[in-house]
């Protein structure tokens, strides 16, 4: 078996859980377009060019002429700058990724970033195509998302309600597994309670900006006391 | 359509743009040098697990625990899906049984 193949063959089963989710997300917002007058393809070109969930429900919403583009910039923005922080978890991950690298980097999603936190490449499989073919199959299930949803989702008649769970399920795993790995739960506890303290003081609308340079400050302020304590259980363990 | 396609396309594109950008930018900053300075080493082990329990609280973010059925369903299939992936260790079963009861949960008794 070829090494692309191979590495496909094994990038596959982690991608599952995205699958799910971006196929309805995805399904979703291809209704959504339809129902303003935006047809499949026009699904496909959004989904692929933009890839990115949360804001192209926002941009569902700014198809209307009345809102300029430098407005629909900054909105795009503030909705996406959350991204600037994954991309800063991402940089030694991505070095040694060559032609692979600027694909890497247009596609880094909430999903995809949680499953490139989550995984290494398996023993024996190519590193970079097997983080690029979770990348890549993410993308497509999203795509198909919109497609389907816009061709067919208004004939769907199961009662699909909660099925975006998956979304958080998904979340709530790779937080799982991070806290079974590290050996510092301090920053997963930060990201918690300053978050849930910025949803109470900006509103759901607002903190996903507070919360993240608040997350930010404090993991740089801690800093010290987190090295420490990881260096010590490392020479414990070694 | 309110707008014409090429609009529309000048606004996929825009909205394309900001978006790579956004996802860009840390690389763009330090793609000069060869060494990752060690605060990005740092903060690339610990923004991770801090960045996800805030995305697991943006998704339940519009949930209001004042009101029935006071976040009730969301706090049981959360805890469920982690009770179960400590458990058996499947992304797959964690998520698809999480999100099933889920369904449950908002269709049939909430």
């Amino acid at each position: 078996m070829n090494e692309k193949l191979k590495a496909l063959k094994a990038a596959f089963p982690y991608t599952i859980p995205v699958f799910l989710g971006y196929l309805f997300i995805g399904i979703a917002f291809g209704v959504l377009f339809e129902n303003k007058g935006y047809n499949f393809l026009w699904a496909i070109l959004a989904s692929t060019l933009i890839y990115a969930g949360s804001m192209q429900y926002v941009a569902i919403n700014l198809f209307t002429g009345d809102i300029g583009l430098i407005n629909i910039a900054f909105i795009t923005l503030m909705v996406n700058i959350r991204h600037v922080f994954y991309g800063l978890s991402m940089i030694d991950k991505f070095k040694n990724m060559g032609k692979f690298k600027p694909y890497m980097i247009f596609s880094l999603t909430d999903e995809t970033y949680s499953l490139l936190c989550l995984t290494d490449s398996p023993e024996g499989i190519n590193k970079n195509y097997f983080l690029f073919f979770i990348a890549l199959l993410n993308q497509s299930y999203w795509v198909l998302g919109s497609f389907i949803g816009s061709v067919a989702g208004s004939l769907i008649t199961i009662n699909s309600k909660g099925i975006d769970f998956a979304m958080t399920a998904l979340f709530v795993v790779i937080f799982v597994e991070q806290w079974l790995f590290v050996t510092s739960h301090i920053p997963a506890i930060t990201g918690i309670i300053i978050s849930l303290l910025c949803l109470v003081i900006f509103g759901s609308d607002n903190f996903l900006l507070p919360s993240m340079l608040l997350i930010l400050i404090v993991l740089t302020i801690i800093r010290n006391k987190i090295e420490e304590r990881i260096s010590v259980e490392k020479e414990e363990t070694e | 359509m309110i707008i014409s396609a090429s609009q529309s396309i000048i606004i996929i594109t825009v909205i394309a743009l900001v978006t790579f950008f956004t996802r860009a930018v840390p690389f763009l900053v330090f793609s000069s040098h060869n060494e990752t300075p060690k605060y990005i080493v740092y903060l690339g082990r610990v923004l991770p697990p801090a960045v996800i329990g805030m995305l697991i609280v943006y998704c339940v973010k519009n949930v209001r625990i004042t009101e029935i059925p006071y976040g009730i369903p969301e706090i049981i299939s959360i805890a469920i899906v982690a009770v179960l992936h400590v458990w058996k260790r499947n992304n797959l079963i964690s998520i698809l049984g999480g999100t099933l009861i889920y369904m449950f949960l908002v269709q049939a008794v909430f």
